[in-house]
């Protein structure tokens, strides 16, 4: 069990190592390990430096609409992953997961996108190329 | 019960084992070439006082990018990352407030002179985010053309001395730089007069107006360079400190395109003021 605790505490180790190639603007204001997943109508993808974004409009159970702004990294971290600045379009309808911040307000950084025709993107994990393969079901 | 123990430990090591390699290979800069592509590789001999070329982390292109601080002193807290601080060293540390780290604030409230586009200077551009390099040299001089953020030094290396710290006129965000060839493989440069407002690594470590800065590029053979990067600090630092140990650079081929990573300014206060200032729970 010991062993496989320092192995644990390896993994996580590199895992935290590996985050910073996904927001290198600081990571205090997340609520690490939390994971929300939101269905929601793209209203623009901004690509820029240092961190592209995606801003989305969620209907809440209320009726509410409400308009989030998720992070992801930088342009050539993007592409390493294989998406680029056309990978969204106004008025896709996406899945979108996203770890949230502390505060409360509705931004976050972006970890995964499916898209209704079963499209992923992800900022972590294996590279989707271009994210045109459908995945795995 | 010890080979159940061990075969539960051997399980997780292996899950990690694979894990890391997965990772290794997840992500690559499309067109680039890394170690892990070529498994059966044996390289050919060294040139001889050659630098040039496009250069890319050999290992994959996260391997040098640094968020929480040097390479070889990441801020973990942990004894065998500690820096021998001096006193004024460890007050000027506490000053800094990253946005990484064990003293991490959020970014919209951290005093990083860096994230605003303002200039890393060096060595900070290396220890925290060395991506793409392209490496020329003239008779007098070495050239190196920065990926991140776009920026570019100049090492002197037509034989003049190492300059001495008070023969710096002004504060450079990049230093004042001088190197030799210590023998055909092995490149040394010094770099002084590096603005004090720059900071050494992405978690705040600081430097004095004292610090010198020796970079070493050993060609290894035709397809690597490994470069090590020491800090001589003797205001901040009791004794000097190997930030980068032989972090290996392979040669990419010469068609290779660098992709653009600028900072600019608008784009920055549109992501602060519709991201980060949200993000911290900042009102304005």
């Amino acid at each position: 069990m010991k062993d496989a605790l320092i192995a644990l505490i390896a993994a996580v180790d590199i895992l935290a190592a590996s985050a910073p190639a996904i927001a290198h603007h600081g990571a205090a204001t997340f609520d690490t390990g939390k994971e929300l997943v939101m269905e929601g109508v793209v209203t623009e993808w901004v690509w820029s430096n240092p961190h592209c974004f995606l801003k989305f409009e969620v209907k809440e159970k209320d009726g509410a609409v409400r308009a989030w702004t998720v992070e992801t990294s930088n342009p050539p971290d993007m592409v390493n992953r294989g998406w680029t600045r056309r990978s969204f379009k106004a008025g896709d309808r996406v899945t979108a997961t996203v770890e949230p911040v502390k505060s409360g307000n509705p931004v976050g950084r972006l970890l995964q996108v499916k898209f209704a025709d079963g499209r992923i993107l992800s900022t972590r994990g294996p590279v989707t190329q271009g994210g045109s393969e459908p995945a795995p079901q | 019960m010890s080979h159940r123990l061990s075969l539960t430990g051997l399980t997780a090591a292996a899950i990690v084992f694979f894990s890391v390699i997965a990772l290794a290979q997840a992500v690559r800069v499309p067109g680039a070439q890394y170690d892990s592509d070529f498994p059966n590789e044996k390289p050919g001999p060294a040139p001889r006082r050659d630098l040039t070329g496009i250069w890319e982390p050999a290992r994959g292109p996260g391997d040098a990018i640094q968020a929480t601080g040097a390479k070889q002193y990441p801020d973990t807290g942990r004894p065998e990352h500690a820096l021998p601080f001096t006193p004024e060293g460890l007050k000027a540390n506490l000053a800094n407030k990253p946005a990484w780290g064990p003293r991490m604030v959020p970014s919209a409230l951290s005093n990083d002179p860096q994230p605003t586009c303002e200039p890393q200077g060096w060595p900070r551009i290396i220890l925290h985010n060395y991506r793409t390099v392209q490496i020329l040299q003239t008779p007098k001089q070495v050239l190196i053309l920065y990926q991140f953020n776009r920026k570019w030094r100049n090492i002197w290396a037509d034989g003049r001395a190492n300059p001495k710290v008070d023969d710096v006129l002004e504060p450079r965000f990049w230093g004042y730089s001088t190197g030799r060839w210590m023998d055909d493989y092995t490149f040394v440069a010094e770099s002084v007069g590096m603005d004090e407002r720059t900071w050494l690594d992405n978690v705040g470590r600081p430097h004095s107006w004292e610090a010198r800065v020796e970079e070493r590029y050993f060609r290894r053979d035709d397809r690597h360079i490994d470069v090590t990067i020491t800090i001589n600090d003797p205001t901040y630092y009791s004794k000097p400190w190997v930030a980068l140990d032989r972090l290996p650079l392979r040669l990419q081929q010469d068609s290779f395109d660098i992709r653009e990573m600028e900072c600019s300014p608008s784009e920055f206060a549109r992501y602060t003021k519709e991201f980060a200032e949200p993000a911290a729970g900042v009102e304005k």
